[in-house]
């Protein structure tokens, strides 16, 4: 554990180590916020409620979805991928440390940096400008658990699709599938609530809405007693379930590996 | 200027028929880009499950709104998307060597990478375009016709000049460049949706002085012939192609202002 905090020290003062980047990276995550904003309240001009949301609880979504884009790494990861393209994942392999506990204690260290860093400033702008839904003591302390499950099951299919790397040398296509499919689905293009109900129900049944959806409804109060605790239960389980695969498709990636020159 | 013309369309050939040898790859590619970009227009599809107006405009009319936003900035991006690499060019020093070639920088950079799978997105753009076209009953005539034909590459320009002077701070933060995301992708997200729907400070900054509104917003409302929600003078409808020359004007003074002020990061 004391080896998990080292490295995932290193996770954050990586990030924190570019703050010209970090403040632009805020700007940006801003206009969007503002902009998408805009095009749901538009929406609400028209009703009172899209399912259970009303027009505060769909513009805390937009900022707080804001607020995780880098939390989750929404937009991609490829390291482990790079690692295993470039042969490094050898040297990797035969540390007494899996590569998997390395790349999830680094990434534990990078969410807290992009959480605070990333997050909180541009959903303060948001609070500033827009009427917003504000969590209990008890929501919000579960939304923290949330937002850490979520990053977990973001790791865990981040770490599947680089995984894909050991059978193909250009992955770039299956980075591509799994961004849309993620983003779409997990609720950071859109609240899965607006879905008509048949999309809905299938993005429910997927992975991803323990990712965005789930943290964010958490916050806006819509799971209470036994509903919040099966909702934290059922991102456990996604994590533990993607974290289980993603172990198995190491063992045989690596039974697999070939690692070019001498 | 021809002379330039010729050897840009050198440079980008030969970088095309270096693409297509990996033949794989690049289909591979190209459906990525038209993949990841078909999700946008999902959410227009999906928002409008929700409501049947956005503003004052029906989701035929968004449609319209968004292809032409998604085709013009896929071929902007196509030109000078790589620019989005250009801060690795000055914190590596590689922009040096640009300065003593006896060509212009600008044109230099923007002849350096030309990404043909990038039309996957434009590709996704021509079909939703196919769709509204077909969805709307548009009163074409000799106006709507030209006004359509020109408003395409303006749209191009306009995009292309945001993105230039976007770039231009690098110059001064390498790792600032997701500022300029802002406004490019950003940019292209505002356009495609009606410009009426965002609030009046918003409009000013992003839709004036960016000047994303004469992206599509109102040589649109020329080609459905429709009255303006916000009630602006109408000549506005004909000035994107005045906004794009303005637009090169400033990116061109923009981009030489900042390579005068340009200190090389190398020893």
């Amino acid at each position: 554990v004391r080896l998990d905090w080292e490295i995932a020290k290193r996770g954050w003062r990586r990030y924190a180590s570019y703050p010209w980047a970090t403040a632009a990276g805020i700007f940006t995550n801003t206009v969007f916020g503002f902009i998408q904003a805009y095009i749901l309240l538009a929406v609400f001009h028209h009703r009172s409620h899209v399912g259970s949301y009303d027009a505060a609880d769909a513009v805390t979504y937009v900022w707080l979805a804001q607020a995780l884009i880098m939390t989750v790494y929404a937009f991609g990861w490829t390291e482990l991928a790079l690692r295993i393209r470039d042969g490094s994942i050898a040297t990797d392999l035969a540390r007494p440390l899996d590569p998997q506990r390395y790349w999830l204690a680094f990434d534990l260290g990078r969410a807290p940096y992009h959480f605070v860093f990333r997050g909180i400033l541009p959903f303060v702008v948001g609070a500033v400008v827009f009427r917003l839904h504000y969590p209990t003591p008890l929501h919000l302390a579960a939304f923290f658990v949330s937002v850490a499950l979520g990053v977990v099951v973001s790791f865990g299919f981040r770490f599947l699709y680089n995984s894909a790397a050991f059978w193909l040398t250009d992955i770039r296509g299956v980075v591509t599938v799994a961004l849309s499919v993620s983003l779409f689905f997990s609720g950071m293009i859109l609240p899965l609530t607006f879905f008509p109900g048949w999309l809905h129900a299938i993005a429910l049944a997927l992975p991803f809405a323990a990712i965005v959806q789930a943290p964010i409804d958490v916050w806006l109060g819509k799971h209470d007693g036994l509903a919040l605790a099966g909702i934290l239960a059922l991102q456990l389980a996604w994590a533990l379930a993607l974290l289980g695969l993603g172990r198995l498709t190491l063992r045989l990636g690596s039974r697999k590996l070939v690692v070019q020159g001498g | 200027v021809v002379e330039s013309v010729v050897l840009w369309r050198r440079l980008v050939g030969a970088q095309i028929r270096s693409q297509l040898q990996y033949r794989t790859s690049f289909m591979l590619d190209a459906g990525g880009a038209f993949l990841i970009s078909f999700i946008d227009f999902l959410a227009v599809l999906v928002i409008f499950h929700n409501t049947t107006r956005l503003g004052a405009w029906s989701v035929q009319e968004v449609a319209l709104l968004y292809a032409l936003s998604s085709i013009s900035f896929a071929l902007a991006d196509l030109t000078v998307g790589h620019f989005d690499q250009f801060p690795q060019k000055i914190r590596d020093g590689n922009f040096d060597i640009l300065l003593v070639r006896p060509r212009s920088t600008l044109f230099q950079v923007i002849g350096s990478d030309f990404q043909l799978r990038r039309l996957g997105k434009a590709l996704q753009g021509a079909l939703v375009l196919v769709y509204a076209l077909s969805a709307l009953s548009i009163p074409w005539n000799a106006g709507r016709v030209v006004m359509f034909a020109l408003t395409v590459p303006a749209a191009v320009v306009i995009f292309a000049s945001v993105w230039t002077v976007g770039s231009c701070l690098a110059f001064w933060t390498t790792d600032g460049g997701e500022f300029t995301n802002a406004f490019t992708y950003g940019g292209n997200f505002l356009a495609q949706y009606p410009i009426d729907i965002f609030s009046t400070w918003m409009r000013r900054f992003l839709a004036y002085i960016v000047p994303l509104a004469f992206v599509c917003y109102f040589p649109a409302l020329y080609i459905l012939d429709k009255p303006d929600p916000l009630g602006l003078p109408r000549w506005l409808e004909f000035s994107s192609p005045v906004v794009a020359l303005l637009g090169v004007g400033v990116a061109g003074l923009a981009w030489r202002f900042a390579v005068r002020h340009y200190r090389s990061a190398g020893g």
